[in-house]
Order: C-alpha cells, then structure tokens, then sequence
C-alpha cells in the first residue's frame, strides 16, 4: 500500500465503512495452539490480541485477513519480570500494565512517558505491546521507545524460537520481520547500569498520533561520558534505526546541552519526515531535533539520578 | 457463530458473525441501546463499557472476544435502590446537554471510582481524556463525577461549593 501518511488515522478521515469484511475467527487456547492455527491458515491469517490497530484496518479494507487467532486468553504472554540483566515483556502485557508497572517505570522510564500519551485509558486497557509493534505504524511510540533501548523481540514459529533486534524487526511500514506461522511471543530489553531514558512527543490532540516524537535512551561511565546511547524516532521517517550518526557523536561525549543540540541537528537532518495533515516536513524536522534535544536531556538527568545503583537493583 | 457473554450479570447468548462488533451486539441483539454508537473508529468513547470491570471502546471489541467475559453497560448503574451516583452526578452538577457521550462518561467515571473513590480533579479528566463531549466543555461532567465521590450513598445530603476548573 502507498503510504501518504505516518499514523493509519490520516487515512481513516476519507472512508466510512463500519463493519470489517467476513473472517473466520478462532480462539487460541495455548500457545502451542496459536501457532499449529497460524501455521495452518498461513499467510491469510492475522493474529489479533488487543485489536485497536487491527479492527479499524480491517473497516476500513486496509487489512483483509481471513483468518483471525484470537491470542486474548494466552496470558502465559502477559509478564513483566527481571532475569539476567534484562527485563522480560511478555507480548500480550497491555499498555496499561506497562504505565502502572513500578518495576517498568525505575528501569526504563522511557516505556512510562510513551505509555501515558499513546492513544487513551480505554484503548490502553486492550492494546497490547505484542500488538503496537506487529502493526509497524512508523507513527507508532513503542516502535521507537524499542528501538531506543536496543530491545530484542523472541519469534515463535515453525521454525523453532529466535530472536530479532527491532532494527531488524521493524521492515519499513506495517512490516515486520514475523513470516507467516510465526508469533512474537516477548520483548527483552537489556537493563544498563547508569542509564536513563526518555521520550518526548507532540501530538495535535491527546491520544492522536505524533506530530512527530522521539526517544533517547544512554547510560554514563564512571567518568561521567555518555557511554553508550540509544535514538528512535517516531513519525518522521519509514525507517526506525536510521539514527546512527546520532549515537555516534554522542558516545565518548561530556552530557551537555551543547551535544544534545548537536545531537538534535544530526537527527534533523537525517530523518525523512512527509508533509500531511499532521504538519509540514519543515515543522517535524524541527520537532526531530528538538524533541531528540529534550528527551536526551531528560534521559541524562535520569541517568546521573540513577548514578550509582541504576541497573543494578536489577 | 454462538456467543455467550454475561452482560450486566446475566449469561446472553446470540448467533454471530465472526465480524459482529460487541457495540452491534449490544444494541442490536439484546436491545440494550444506553450504550451509544459513535465514530466507530475507537476515538469518540460514547461506546465505552466495562469489559471485566475496566473501560474499553465496544467498537473497536468483537462480540467473538468477550465472549465468556463480563461485560457492564449503562443500563446496570440504576439498581432496586435507585440511581448510582454517578447518575445522580450527572443530574445534580448538569453533566450533560444532549446526552450522547453520557453512558461511556458515566461508565468511565464508575470504573474509575471503583479504583479510586477520591480522584483528583486532573485523575477524572485523565480517566475520560478517551472520551468527547461536544457541549458541556468538560467542566461539569469533572463536577459530576466529584459529586459522585463525594456521595457514595447517591443521595445529595448538602449545599456545596464545587471546585473543578476554580484552579487552572
């Protein structure tokens, strides 16, 4: 499909078709269950778990499964727990779980700031991590939020388990790497030792897609240097890990506002934001850079606050 | 298919499409029309219920995915001893003008109380911040539901000076 537009909602002024077209439905019952339906319906078959993505894609004829497996009653998918130095989502864990989870909230503040602004309390209590990054909106918060903090998604499938980095993960517009068969089943996000996170968004009205948003994440060496970061973007560009040189001129760096202006600049100038109803391509490269500018200022007051026992209460 | 979804504490069972969204259910099949169909693209809230206790848009749900769950509409909130408090909120603070986003509101701020029976001004717009009024400006549905803290019994028992909007 052309995409004219970051955030499906663009899309969803111009028609007016209220009812999806005729699906088969099941329920899955385990996971084992899950995937012998998904491999047995194939490409036509759509997974679906909180459905606020999906169903108004399906209205509008904008996805047209004929199978949907129903993943609601999997709740061995709905975790949040530490091991090994990582916090572990499970894919079913809702928006709303993740905003109220202290644990989520201490190690990856990030997650909070993004969850209080995606879409609204009633679509929170349905909406599922698993299913905001599946749908691959490039507007999408917990895209970018994921690719911030380096998370890595765990596929289920025929094929046996693997793992993806959401660089990889993320194909470009409502694609991702889950084939035919597959199911994302969790999200590992490595907890780092005197880190801080962020994420700022400007949206037109609450719970509309962002204008534009963008999150940072970095933790700082016992000199006080940034010495690993993290950037992704949401709503400017149909890639999510084009922010390469932005790390890159942040790592080795003094936290200061000097560099994340700078920082700011770079992502500017290196995403690829399209003029529509949200905004000119002029006004969200400014919001790029300044929004990157702020949530890395954020990410490093968190950090030096963190300074000490960040990551390791892990 | 066959769909069985307790609804208002009741087991209600109908033939459905797979497609048969759980606000057509409502209204269409068990005639229960206080919960409203709006912009059926899960932004206005007018269609909000409780599924399992907590406030979702009956829209953008399938009757197939609440089936075997619990699901509360408007027409529960007045019982054998009257009006909940919520309603009588509504009434006593004038929450509302045309009525349309009324049921999700009073769902909302039912859910909401039931968590938290003192919620802060800006805890109330937050809990209804998924949901539109076209009339009242917010203010006084933010009165109603702080009326409905305030009584939990239902019943106006004095005069008061209300508070939502005196402070920015």
């Amino acid at each position: 499909m052309t995409v004219r537009s970051y955030g499906f909602g663009a899309i969803a002024l111009e028609a007016a078709v209220q009812v999806p077209a005729t699906f088969e439905y099941r329920r899955a019952s385990s996971v084992e269950d899950a995937l012998a339906l998904l491999e047995r319906f194939g490409e036509e078959a759509r997974v679906i778990a909180g459905g606020h993505s999906l169903l108004p894609m399906m209205k509008l004829r904008l996805a047209r499964p004929e199978f949907l497996v129903d993943i609601n009653d999997l709740h061995e998918l709905d975790y949040l727990r530490l091991e090994g130095g990582e916090l572990l989502i499970g894919a079913l864990t809702r928006h709303r779980t993740l905003l109220e989870s202290e644990l989520v909230g201490r190690l990856f503040p990030i997650f909070h700031d993004a969850e209080r602004v995606i879409a609204d309390p009633p679509v929170r209590n349905r909406g599922t991590i698993g299913g905001s990054l599946c749908q691959a909106d490039p507007a999408e918060d917990l895209s970018a939020v994921c690719t911030a903090v380096r998370a890595v998604a765990v596929i289920l499938g025929p094929g046996g388990r693997r793992s993806v980095p959401m660089q990889e993960f993320y194909r470009g517009p409502y694609e991702t790497a889950v084939g035919a068969g597959e199911l994302l089943v969790e999200i590992r996000v490595p907890v780092r030792p005197n880190a801080g996170s962020a994420y700022r968004k400007v949206e037109r009205k609450t719970g509309d897609w962002a204008v534009a948003a963008a999150g940072g994440a970095l933790s700082l060496a016992d000199d006080g240097r940034i010495g690993w970061a993290g950037i992704g973007l949401a709503a400017v560009s149909t890639s999510l890990a084009g922010y390469r040189r932005v790390e890159e001129a942040l790592v080795g760096r003094e936290p200061t506002d000097e560099l994340f202006t700078e920082a700011g600049r770079i992502a500017a100038e290196d995403c690829d934001p399209l003029s529509d109803l949200r905004g000119t391509e002029e006004y969200k490269r400014h919001l790029a850079g300044e929004l990157t500018h702020r949530a890395l200022t954020l990410a490093a007051e968190r950090a030096r606050a963190a300074g000490g026992t960040g990551g390791k209460d892990a | 298919m066959q769909v069985t979804i307790n609804v208002n504490g009741e087991d209600r069972t109908a033939e459905v499409e797979a497609r048969h969204l759980l606000v057509r259910f409502l209204r269409d099949d068990l005639g229960l029309t206080g919960t409203h169909w709006g912009c059926d693209t899960s932004n206005c809230g007018t269609c909000v219920v409780l599924f399992d206790g907590e406030p979702v848009k009956s829209c953008t749900v399938l009757a197939a995915m609440a089936a075997g769950h619990e699901v509360r509409t408007v027409e529960s909130l007045e019982t054998g001893d009257g009006l909940d408090p919520v309603q009588q909120g509504f009434i006593e603070q004038h929450g509302l003008q045309c009525g349309f986003c009324t049921p999700g509101m009073m769902m909302s701020a039912r859910a909401l109380l039931d968590r938290n029976p003192d919620p802060s001004e800006q805890e109330i717009r937050e809990a209804i911040s998924g949901q539109l009024c076209r009339c009242t400006g917010y203010l006084n549905i933010v009165r109603a539901v702080q009326w409905a803290a305030r009584h939990p019994a239902g019943t106006a028992n004095e005069t008061e000076t209300e508070t939502a909007g005196s402070t920015p």
